[in-house]
């Protein structure tokens, strides 16, 4: 009852939103923007034929993919940048150029390297996801309390029990949340990538029922599924907050 | 007895805007095996630098610190300190924690060793807690049972109780007091808390303002357990407050 209250306003102003939209629909009488209803019969109809599952997962498949393999470099890297200073030095300055530059220009390169499989936007995914998880997880070292080191050192630990111990469990939280904001750019950018030229995926069903037909019911169908499916990843990136290994860090 | 650590000739500049500032000044004293010393003076007068020199975090520009015969250059685990800042690992649980310092030592059922001093500084069924679901006074034993663990031979206390409320903090001491009864270490303990140095201490040094130099020594030889309000006690207390240059009592 507590959270239905909690939720109420967000609910009320969807609802309006929806109620808006579809009286702007009907007054203009617009033969090509949908209705609300228009929409919810078109998902149903590619719930039946089945494709619309087969895009959402092939726009996960690719996300996942090279969201992993980012994660897969960027703590490694991350982590060795924010140990040794040296490291640091050399790469930081390569990746403050790289990191501003959007995913979308990328997409000639992808192409030009990958062609127009899967590897391109699984590509496209792992650079625009890689550079804020080794930023974060740099941060994360170079932000570990002193006090802690010092215990480490005063103790005498080899350096497998102060990586094992202190460095990586003190950095995680800022890991997970490098991985959150790495996830969330991950989503957005599948969706552009695969407007390009791909056979499958959720940005190819919208570009797809747009140029098939002028089917703007499917195009807003993709467009907030997309949205739903970017919050569903979200909430469990949030979960990992609460794994009992970076709890403490939101303790008090 | 034999002397412990022999503190030699130590001086310590750090850099500032109008050049170098001289921290600790020439500062030498020893200190015998087993002994208890409290060092007080006025804030921001180097004692922690001193301190941190002893433990071996802080490198001297002259002088050196000399423990069981062999100078000391870098810290290790046969003399641990801790701050009032603590440095628990709050995302070890309090049994992790106590047997982090263990670690890579050859030593059977680790496990009971740190749940033995878990239960010694009165710790016993919080083994799997975290540090955040600790109070301050329980953060302080578990970091004070960490360092135990490992059979220092010195333990460096800098300021350790004074984030504590006053009652929490007298807790404490009395709680210090009766582990060194059983075991042996010796202690040096940085406070600027005279009556809390009277309470535990053997010998207690008065540092001079910055740069710091020793600028009296004085002898506790009042028996265990004390009692602060005789009128030796307060005497001595009297004597050390004016050495740091308070002669207006209130009383």
């Amino acid at each position: 009852m507590e959270r239905l209250k909690e939720h109420f306003p967000a609910m009320a102003v969807m609802a309006a939103l929806v109620a808006v939209w579809w009286l702007a629909v009907t007054a203009t009488k617009s033969v090509i923007f949908p209705t609300p209803w228009g929409v919810l019969t078109g998902t149903f109809e590619l719930l039946k034929d089945g494709t619309l599952w087969r895009h959402i997962g092939a726009s996960l498949m690719r996300v996942g993919t090279g969201f992993l393999l980012a994660v897969c470099v960027a703590v490694p890297l991350g982590l060795w940048m924010g140990w040794v200073r040296g490291a640091y030095n050399t790469l930081n300055p390569i990746f403050q150029i790289l990191r501003p530059i959007s995913p979308i220009a990328w997409i000639p390169i992808a192409i030009l390297w990958f062609g127009v499989g899967n590897a391109s936007p699984i590509y496209l995914i792992f650079i625009s996801s890689v550079f804020p998880m080794v930023v974060q997880t740099t941060v994360g070292v170079h932000t570990i309390e002193k006090r802690y080191l010092r215990a480490a050192e005063n103790f005498g630990v080899s350096r497998h029990t102060l990586f094992t111990q202190v460095v990586i469990p003190a950095v995680l939280p800022q890991i997970v949340v490098g991985m959150r904001i790495g996830l969330g750019v991950a989503w957005l950018v599948v969706v552009a990538a695969e407007m390009i030229a791909l056979r499958s995926g959720l940005g190819y069903m919208i570009m797809d029922s747009r140029n098939a037909g002028n089917r703007y019911d499917l195009v807003i169908a993709g467009m907030i599924i997309i949205g739903i499916i970017g919050l569903v990843l979200d909430g469990i990136m949030r979960m990992l907050e609460k794994v009992r290994w970076v709890r403490w860090r939101y303790a008090h | 007895m034999r002397t412990k650590i022999e503190v030699r000739a130590l001086k310590k500049s750090y850099a500032s805007d109008k050049g170098p500032l001289p921290v600790v000044e020439d500062v030498s004293f020893s200190v015998q095996d087993g002994e208890f010393v409290a060092i007080v003076g006025p804030s921001g007068c180097g004692k922690s630098t001193l301190m941190n020199m002893m433990a071996g975090f802080v490198q001297p520009d002259a002088g050196s610190v000399v423990i069981d015969g062999q100078p000391r250059s870098k810290p290790d685990s046969r003399g641990i300190l801790i701050t009032q800042y603590g440095s628990v690992f709050p995302w070890l649980t309090v049994r992790e924690n106590l047997m982090f310092g263990l670690n890579g030592h050859p030593i059977a059922n680790k496990t009971e060793l740190a749940d033995r001093y878990a239960e010694i500084v009165g710790l016993k069924g919080f083994e799997h807690s975290y540090p955040h679901e600790l109070s301050g006074g329980m953060l302080k034993r578990a970091e004070l049972a960490r360092a135990l663990v490992v059979k220092p031979d010195i333990l460096y206390m800098d300021e350790p109780f004074s984030a504590l409320d006053a009652l929490m903090s007298l807790r404490m001491r009395n709680e210090l007091l009766r582990i060194l009864e059983k075991e042996r270490h010796t202690v040096m303990l940085i406070t600027h808390d005279v009556e809390e140095a009277i309470h535990v201490a053997d010998r207690i040094l008065v540092l001079s303002p910055r740069p710091t130099r020793i600028q009296a020594t004085f002898e506790v030889p009042f028996p265990h357990p004390r009692r602060l309000a005789s009128a030796q006690a307060q005497e001595l207390r009297v004597a050390i407050l004016r050495e740091l240059g308070v002669d207006r009592l209130g009383d």
